[in-house]
């Protein structure tokens, strides 16, 4: 029933399965193309890229090193929100059947930026400025995609979108399927989804879970620049209908992406910290806690392996299985509520394969089921915190 | 018209005989405007209907063994049994469906149209002979709901090459159209987005025919959408599971006085537009 699914990484050529375990998609190495990285867990590297320094520990924090010169690394430097846009743009230039299409994405440039300049590009009916009419707007991007356009749906905010569950879960994923696969919707839905800073139970939303069961629908979630362009571009390549999530507070992360074209799969997860002692899997804005978790856990003896997993459905299973097979602890840390998060579905899916291999329960780190508060604190107490999760792996490898 | 009516009548058989499954909702009294506007379209237009979708599909030309083995769950239907009778769609004949939730085709219809405009006004393709067009069909009912008018709306903004048809039977499902709908004349809220709003007899099909001319020839001349509102009336039920007994007896009789077959049957016999032996041979191939 799936139509051709997108599979281009830029890494991935001649990496063998056995080593693949190790491979990592280089999310902070500058721009190599076309070769080979082996980092063992001990943070060894080798591999085709001599004189190139690998962070293992890959946080992105804000730029603290403004003095290095940036001149001579290769690459360029950007924000995430204009990473998005770089992959939009690239897309849009290289297939004129893309268009954009959603609340203030055209003359206002978007709420989040992500759109800035692409109207006066490419003119106000490729990025097009829509009333307020989720369903119906979202409804037509459908129908265009039935009809040979490639529409990138803007929800201004994710939460938004649930104005547009009808033409989601009924037109968007099943479409395909109930036209005997006569019909193909290649839309990409995205928008800033997630807890932000005190913007109110409304604007805090985290639809993930509630579009997980929707058949027919892919879901992916970005956490750097580096994969928010990748992903971006995949997404828009790809026949069958995703959903990328973004993160409100993730928009101004900075990094060095490639200057060379790159994609990257979309049903792939991020090795970002590989370890022994504890597999912790996560993605989005819960990847930055975790990491910073990992600071203290190393500094306390711990050796965490960090998965962001960044495919939210399908689930990476294989990168997530070996995992397991090697550290036999499983932590999840996700942003979305406890009651049928993504998590749920994880742990299942884990227990469902990989039960044999388990030396103790899966944990599962969620935000609470509630709504978000408004006030800071109470907020902040709503959603995983680092101190959580040095809690939770220090009783994990009792 | 024929055809459909035969299509129609041969699906209750098979579902009153056990033969057939699930929600299956006939067209009968109906015909007269898919007819009159479906046979004005080209292959390259697009209609887009509701879950009462069997007579539009035949008359874009899917093959009726096509749809009514989907209305079997048969893999040779058109789509693969995979849709059944609510989810007709044919690519090759431009009919993108088939919708369950009535209001969620008419955004679809819209997206069709939008592609049909973006074509000729980003892709730059040349269209000697006017706009690809998207005829969207659908009920009473539907006119009370949101997504009809946030689509009124876009497709007048954007003057995209649409005809929003409303199929007036009366009644949504067990719902008078009457207790549901404070101002009952659909046709006026066209005006209200800016666009035309016009009241035909839907049980005329010569009627239907010449309102259908106009609409579609200013959709495709770029001029935008046109609301058409076609009073007509259901023979049968809602669907072949459901009793009618809530609309009054007399009224049905009056109605069927005005089949649309019937009605044109009479008409070409008194014009002498065909004889009484072609038609009869009309009625049996269907």
């Amino acid at each position: 029933m799936a139509a051709s699914l997108q599979s281009a990484v830029f890494l991935s050529n001649r990496i063998d399965p056995h080593r693949r375990l190790f491979a990592s998609p280089a999310r902070s190495l500058p721009g190599t193309k076309g070769s080979i990285l082996v980092v063992r867990s001990d943070g060894r590297i080798s591999g085709r890229l001599s004189g190139r320094n690998l962070i293992t520990n890959a946080v992105a924090t804000k730029a603290d090193t403004p003095t290095s010169s940036t001149d001579s690394k290769p690459g360029h430097e950007l924000l995430l929100f204009e990473a998005l846009r770089e992959g939009l743009e690239e897309e849009m230039d290289r297939d004129p059947r893309v268009c954009v299409m959603g609340e203030d994405v055209g003359h206002y440039g978007g709420s989040y930026k992500v759109t800035k300049g692409l109207a006066p590009k490419y003119g106000d009916l490729r990025v097009l400025d829509t009333p307020i009419a989720e369903n119906s707007f979202t409804g037509m991007g459908i129908g265009a995609a039935m009809t040979g356009l490639r529409p990138v749906i803007e929800g201004m905010n994710m939460g938004f979108l649930l104005l547009a569950y009808n033409q989601i879960s009924n037109n968007c994923g099943m479409l395909h399927y109930t036209s005997g696969g006569q019909f193909k919707i290649p839309v990409v839905i995205r928008g800033p989804g997630g807890v932000g800073r005190q913007l109110g139970a409304e604007h805090s939303q985290r639809l993930e879970s509630y579009f997980q069961s929707i058949p027919g629908l892919q879901m992916v979630a970005c956490s750097t620049p580096y994969n928010a362009k990748g992903l971006m571009k995949a997404a828009i390549r790809s026949d069958n209908p995703v959903v990328l999530f973004e993160h409100v507070l993730l928009y101004n992360l900075k990094e060095r992406i490639p200057d060379e074209e790159y994609v990257l799969c979309l049903e792939e997860a991020e090795m970002v910290r590989p370890g022994e002692h504890v597999t912790i899997l996560t993605y989005s804005r819960m990847r930055y806690h975790v990491m910073q978790a990992a600071k203290t856990l190393v500094n306390k003896g711990y050796d965490p392996e960090v998965i962001d997993i960044r495919s939210l459905k399908p689930f990476d299973l294989y990168t997530i299985g070996n995992s397991v097979k090697k550290t036999h602890r499983v932590l999840i840390v996700e942003e979305c509520m406890r009651t049928g998060g993504i998590g749920s579905s994880l742990r299942a899916a884990i227990i469902d394969n990989f039960w044999d291999y388990l030396d103790a329960p899966i944990m599962c780190l969620s935000s609470q089921d509630v709504p978000t508060p408004y006030a800071g604190t109470l907020e902040e107490w709503t959603v995983v915190q680092p101190a959580q999760i040095v809690a939770a792996v220090e009783q994990l490898c009792q | 018209m024929v055809l459909g009516r035969v299509f129609e009548d041969m699906c209750a058989q098979m579902y009153y005989r056990g033969k057939m499954f699930g929600f299956v909702h006939v067209y009968n009294g109906q015909e007269a405007f898919s007819t009159g506007f479906i046979k004005l379209l080209e292959a390259r237009d697009s209609v887009v209907s509701t879950y009462c979708d069997h007579v539009h599909a035949v008359s874009k030309g899917v093959p009726p063994r096509a749809v009514m083995a989907e209305l079997f769950g048969k893999a040779t239907g058109c789509c693969r049994g995979q849709g059944g009778s609510m989810h007709m769609f044919s690519a090759q004949h431009n009919l993108l469906g088939g919708f369950a939730f009535i209001r969620e085709g008419i955004p679809v219809a819209t997206g069709a149209a939008f592609s049909s405009m973006y074509r000729h006004e980003v892709l730059k393709e040349s269209t000697p002979n006017g706009l690809d067009v998207t005829v969207a069909f659908f009920g009473d009912g539907t006119c009370n709901n949101g997504q009809f008018f946030e689509c009124l709306n876009m497709a007048q903004l954007w003057k995209l090459p649409i005809v929003f048809v409303v199929e007036n039977n009366l009644w949504a499902m067990g719902m008078s159209h009457l207790r549901a709908t404070y101002d009952p004349e659909i046709w006026k809220k066209g005006p209200a987005f800016g666009m035309p709003g016009v009241h035909v007899d839907g049980m005329d099909v010569l009627k239907v025919r010449e309102v259908a001319i106009e609409a579609i020839a200013r959709a495709r001349r770029g001029k935008g959408p046109t609301l058409v509102e076609c009073e007509t009336y259901r023979f049968r039920g809602h669907s072949l599971a459901d009793p009618y007994e809530l609309r009054k007896p007399d009224k049905k009789a009056s109605y069927a006085a005005r089949d649309p077959i019937t009605a044109l049957r009479k008409y070409i016999l008194e014009k002498e537009l065909a004889s009484e032996a072609e038609l009869k041979d009309i009625e049996k191939k269907g």
